[in-house]
């Protein structure tokens, strides 16, 4: 399987907090992969990093062979990344159609139908007239990841796509992430969701204090030692020596 | 019951096209039934607002950086048109063939000012186009050979009748207040517009979207600045002279910002009813209380009334009970009527 996207010791520090140190991951092409840690290991900020939201302070970012480090966000969605955000970043005060021509390349009367399909893909189409900023949370991330498809990105980067919003919902975006995984999108998601991981994806990467402590299929790092040691802060390498 | 939905939206139609109609039959038969200069002179000048306030509106009330610097345009486009006029010997109604030099001196100095303020938000943003205002206006009192000073710039006499005067004018006006608010509109449905729009609520988003939102303010503040110019170059033919205190007023922007409140930030109509309620109101208290500092107490005034009782403006806000009033009695819940709709109703 061929790397779409990679990051090469990509460090970030905000005043004297190092968020990303020699931060390194790798997502294979038509995979979902998973990106796990605790709180403050840095993976929105790689996400940033990634999207052009924040700039790194060094290392590099790579789609497919492409270096698109510190590149501005519209260029790093033009070339092909689109990402959706923890707390949902919907246009509250355009109506849930508009807010996905925003976003939408094709021509008038096209970029109406192709957005209304999108609307159908994720369920909400019936809320088309409605202003964004009525939806619930559970539709509004629907509608952000229906607007981020609208341009058809070849890596979809999902920050936190199960936080907070209830059980049949989470399997609803779960079905939809396995669909478009099966049309040939790729997948890089962050996701507290142990489950939710899990479930959907072929490899996981886990963070710790900005770097990379462990990386590999869901069954292997449900039990490793390392992502235990960074999710419960003990040191479990040393429990067991003594 | 889609049969019953299509007849409503063909009445609303039918409503809104009989509206204009007449909204146009009155607009042009309006000096000829109210022919005194008084009254055609008030109704230019609330014209030239519309025509200010949409332009301001297309940029500011639709991306939500509230711009204090509209004078520089309106300014540069007066001082460019009389100047033109002086120095190329321009006189009689040639010199209306200079109006679009009005509107590329606005455009010009668009470019590198919104360059500048525009890569800054919100209080930055404003305290940016003030400082901006108050260099031209500076700039326009100094610089003597070229704008006159404090003597300011004179128009060249217009052979009209002064019977016919206002009129004309009248008429000139019109046209530019209906060619910005159509400008306005087609803004407003475009995508650009909904770029727009969109910048307004989280421009960050918007550029992760692949929007250069950059270049959309840009395009948008340009062209507000090339419609603000043209306005200020008739404004000027209008009142034949331009001062520095009058080109670059600082009370212009506060009124554009007021109108646009009052009637409904980024909305068509509000900044229209805005300029119609204000613009006249303010004449008739300057010219009624010449001595006084009337009209600025008011507008003030009318200032924190609207941000107390309507901060959303006129037409929002009605169009709010409007909605309230069309629902009462009917279930807070629509029926489900698709699949499709019962699945987005679940996952609320």
């Amino acid at each position: 399987m061929s790397m779409l996207l990679r990051t090469e010791g990509v460090r970030k520090a905000y005043g004297g907090v190092q968020a990303l140190d020699a931060c390194e991951i790798e997502v294979g092409e038509g995979s979902v992969a998973g990106l796990i840690g605790p709180n403050g290991s840095g993976k929105t900020t790689l996400f940033n990093v990634i999207t052009g939201y924040a700039k790194a302070d060094a290392g590099h970012v790579y789609l497919a062979d492409r270096k698109i480090t510190n590149l501005a966000p519209d260029k790093v969605f033009a070339l092909g990344i689109g990402r959706t955000f923890q707390l949902t970043r919907i246009f509250a005060s355009l109506t849930v159609l508009e807010n996905m021509l925003v976003a939408s390349r094709h021509g008038r009367g096209s970029a109406r139908k192709h957005a209304m399909e999108q609307l159908d893909f994720v369920g909400i189409a019936g809320h088309q007239a409605e202003l964004a900023g009525t939806l619930s949370y559970g539709q509004r991330k629907l509608l952000e990841l229906a607007y981020v498809l609208v341009a058809d990105p070849a890596v979809i980067l999902l920050d936190e796509p199960a936080g907070g919003v209830n059980l049949s919902l989470v399997n609803h975006i779960a079905d939809r992430i396995r669909e478009l995984n099966a049309a040939g999108k790729t997948f890089l998601i962050v996701e507290h969701n142990m489950e939710f991981v899990m479930g959907l994806c072929d490899r996981v990467t886990v963070l710790d204090s900005g770097t990379v402590v462990a990386a590999g299929p869901p069954g292997i790092i449900r039990t490793d030692r390392r992502v235990l040691n960074a999710y419960l802060g003990e040191d479990l390498d040393a429990g067991e020596d003594e | 019951m889609a049969g019953a939905k299509i007849t409503s939206v063909s009445r609303q139609r039918v409503a809104a096209v009989a509206g204009l109609l007449l909204l146009a039959v009155a607009a042009i038969t309006f000096p000829l039934v109210f022919s005194s200069p008084v009254v055609t002179n008030y109704a230019v000048y609330a014209l030239i607002f519309v025509a200010v306030v949409s332009a301001w509106n297309m940029f500011s009330g639709f991306s939500g950086y509230i711009s204090l610097g509209q004078a520089v345009f309106f300014g540069s486009g007066a001082y460019a048109v009389g100047i033109a006029a002086r120095d190329w010997h321009v006189t009689g109604t040639a010199v209306f063939a200079l109006l679009p030099l009005a509107a590329a001196v606005g455009a010009v100095i668009a470019v590198p000012f919104g360059l500048v303020a525009l890569r800054v938000r919100r209080h930055t943003f404003i305290v940016i186009t003030i400082a901006v205002f108050f260099i031209f206006q500076l700039m326009a009192y100094n610089l003597n050979s070229f704008t006159g000073g404090t003597i300011g710039v004179s128009a060249p006499f217009l052979p009209w009748s002064p019977t016919t005067f206002n009129n004309r004018f009248y008429y000139i006006t019109l046209a530019c207040a209906v060619a910005a608010v159509v400008i306005a509109v087609l803004i407003r449905r475009s995508r650009f517009g909904l770029q727009l729009r969109a910048i307004r609520d989280d421009e960050d988003r918007v550029r992760g979207l692949g929007v250069r939102a950059m270049r959309v303010k840009l395009a948008a503040f340009v062209l507000s600045a090339a419609i603000t110019g043209l306005v200020g170059g008739v404004w000027f033919l209008y009142l034949t002279q331009v001062l520095p205190a009058s080109g670059f007023d600082p009370l212009f922007d506060l009124s554009l910002v007021l109108m646009a409140f009052l009637g409904g930030l980024g909305t068509i109509s509000g900044p229209i009813i805005g300029a119609l309620i204000v613009e006249p109101g303010q004449l008739y208290l300057t010219i009624k209380y010449t001595n006084g500092y009337l009209s600025e107490i008011l507008l003030g005034a009318l200032f924190l009334l609207i941000v107390l009782f309507v901060p959303r403006g006129i037409v929002p806000t009605a169009g709010e009970w409007i909605r309230r009033l069309r629902s009462r009695g009917r279930p807070a819940v629509p029926p489900v009527t698709s699949p499709a709709r019962e699945a987005s109703e679940a996952s609320r």
